[in-house]
């Protein structure tokens, strides 16, 4: 037995658990995550929601799973072969691949072994799961063309568009936060959230708000009050990544069936629906993970090793849950809106908050003044952002309908 | 070992899709080889312990400039017949030769320089990965010692992106797009 060991190393081991250990829990949470979106939207439309099988209807996606295992495995006549086999896989494993480098919890001890509770702390975590994000394009491109037929490949090209510019701000956002961590591991940017804001003396010498500086040494030191409009731009991407209502004109029933997605059927689709939903769950947790401070919260002395766990699950559902909570309320953008949103708004927005952060966080400068910076820049950029388009103002104007109604 | 075990998958994954690249008959399969092969070089960096290199591979290659290809591959319509008649004459036989000298090379080095991967550089590259850690390491030697060549190469990628915009620009504006007129959705070239 040591002689395998010490053949294939304690590492590899560990490695292969923490894997294992990865994957089987993000299917699980996928399924209760889709028990979850639909307990929660049949709640905000005032209907009960899934409640046959099991309490509360628990195991209903499971029922929904079996189903879609048994039913018949259909592919269309003008279907590449390989290609339309590959996409589904494409479409899930990266998502699944990407939470390898989100931290749950901090260190555990088993003996003289310590483990690390992250699938594997890269130095280079946050490109890492950059790099994953951009291999789940594939999966959708490749599942619009390879069914050889009009709408999935509309939906195809359209979700190709909506990616790459998307992509382009997520990467942006994440800028800051490596300025500010300075360093690109996850493990490090949760270490780097450790403690509270502590002392502020910005509010010293004036009568009552000098009582509000004390409250400043309870409040988490989290880069999402100095790093807002970089989440704001983070999040808003990561669900235009995830295809999800309000960005989810891939698959905007209304105009393309189902989108990239519609030849589709059985097992296949279900690898679709689950690298969605575990998409979901992994850009919950990276936001998490970088402006919530991951499972940083108050540990207690009972069962120590289980508080950050528990810490880093609650942020994560609340995320989720914001997730749907959008997909409830908020109408699809149309494509023109989508593209401009992207580039006009958040990748200017996303590049004047890199140079922001990057020369306020230059060493030498007071950690108030840097504050009082960062807090009216941070007014200035959502003005900018949320200021609206010019062009809908204009376009539709009756003045120029008249003109041109008169040339 | 498990290193090994992997280097090699690696390198007949990698072979393998770069042979069924050149012999695929659909674009959008030579674009997929072509993924396959630079994900499998960027698995071969994260062997060597270049991780910076390896994430910025799959990335730009793979992500962003193949995503690029296949969107044009799809716009365009692959189902044409490919052209047979080749524009440039004697293209084949300039080929084969650039091709052997360029092999020629290749094989002179490996058996000249037989310490090119040597345990004492991957001992070092391992070294310098624990102590400044590798992103950083690649950000000193990018910003002192090759400053000046990613410098000129930055201009260059600013170059092409603004030539790209000058072609393709539409001269209407943003506000006579409720313009009916149609001399509006005319391309010109400025």
């Amino acid at each position: 037995m040591s002689a395998i060991l010490d053949f294939i190393g304690v590492e590899f081991i560990v490695a292969l658990v923490k894997a294992i250990v990865v994957f089987a829990a993000l299917l699980l949470t996928t399924i209760l995550v889709v028990w979850f979106e639909r307990k929660v939207i049949a709640d905000m439309q005032s209907r009960v929601g899934p409640s046959r099988w099991g309490p509360w209807g628990l195991m209903q996606t499971l029922a929904d799973g079996i189903k879609l295992f048994f039913k018949e495995d259909f592919r269309p006549q003008g279907a590449d072969k390989w290609a339309y086999a590959l996409a589904p896989v494409l479409a899930m494993v990266p998502a699944i691949l990407g939470f390898a480098v989100v931290p749950v919890g901090g260190v555990l001890g088993f003996g003289d072994t310590r483990v690390g509770l992250v699938g594997s702390d890269l130095n280079v975590g946050i490109l890492y799961f950059l790099a994953m994000g951009s291999i789940n394009v594939y999966g959708i491109v490749l599942a619009g063309w390879a069914s050889g037929s009009k709408y999935p490949l509309l939906g195809g090209i359209r979700s190709t568009a909506q990616l790459i510019s998307y992509e382009t701000s997520l990467g942006l956002s994440l800028v800051p936060i490596a300025l500010v961590a300075g360093s690109l591991s996850t493990v490090q940017i949760v270490q780097a959230q450790a403690g509270t804001v502590g002392n502020v003396t910005f509010f010293d010498g004036i009568p009552v708000l000098e009582q509000v500086s004390s409250l400043f040494r309870f409040i988490p030191n989290w880069f999402i009050w100095s790093q807002w409009p970089a989440f704001a731009i983070f999040f808003i991407s990561g669900i235009a990544e995830t295809n999800r209502a309000p960005f989810d004109l891939p698959e905007a029933e209304s105009e393309l069936v189902a989108g990239y997605h519609t030849e589709y059927s059985g097992i296949r689709f279900a690898l679709f629906f689950l690298g969605e939903y575990v998409h979901v769950v992994v850009i919950s947790a990276m936001a998490v993970t970088l402006f919530f401070g991951g499972w940083d919260g108050p540990i207690f002395p009972f069962l120590s090793w289980l508080w950050p766990l528990i810490w880093f699950t609650l942020k994560t559902i609340a995320f989720v849950y914001l997730f749907v909570w959008l997909r409830a309320t908020m109408p699809r953008l149309r494509y023109d809106r989508l593209m401009w949103l992207g580039w006009k708004r958040l990748i200017p927005g996303a590049l004047l908050w890199i140079m922001v952060t990057a020369v306020v966080n230059t060493a030498g400068i007071d950690r108030g003044v840097r504050l009082a910076v960062f807090g009216a820049l941070f007014l200035l950029v959502l003005g900018f952002v949320i200021r609206g388009d010019p062009r809908q103002k204009t376009a539709v104007s009756p003045q120029r309908r008249v003109s041109s109604g008169a040339a | 070992m498990i290193a090994l075990i992997v280097f090699g998958a690696v390198f007949v994954f990698a072979l393998g899709c770069s042979i069924a690249m050149l012999f695929a008959k659909n674009a959008v399969h030579t674009a997929l080889f072509l993924v396959g092969s630079q994900v499998a070089l960027a698995v071969a960096f994260l062997l060597q312990g270049a991780h910076f290199v390896a994430a910025v591979q799959i990335i730009i290659y793979a992500g962003a400039i193949m995503v690029l290809f296949l969107f044009v591959v799809m716009l365009l319509g692959v189902d044409r017949s490919e052209v047979l008649v080749e524009p440039l004459p004697a293209q084949r036989q300039v080929a084969l030769g650039l091709g052997t000298l360029l092999a020629a090379g290749i094989t002179y080095i490996a058996l000249t320089s037989v310490d090119l991967i040597g345990a004492d550089r991957t001992q070092a590259l391992a070294a310098i990965n624990r102590d400044p850690g590798n992103v950083l390491a690649v950000a000193r030697t990018l910003f002192s010692r090759y400053l000046l060549g990613f410098e000129a190469t930055s201009v260059l990628l600013v170059t092409a992106i603004v030539g790209v915009m000058v072609l393709a620009r539409r001269v209407d504006s943003v506000t006579s797009l409720s313009a009916s007129t149609p001399s509006s959705e005319e391309r010109e070239v400025a």
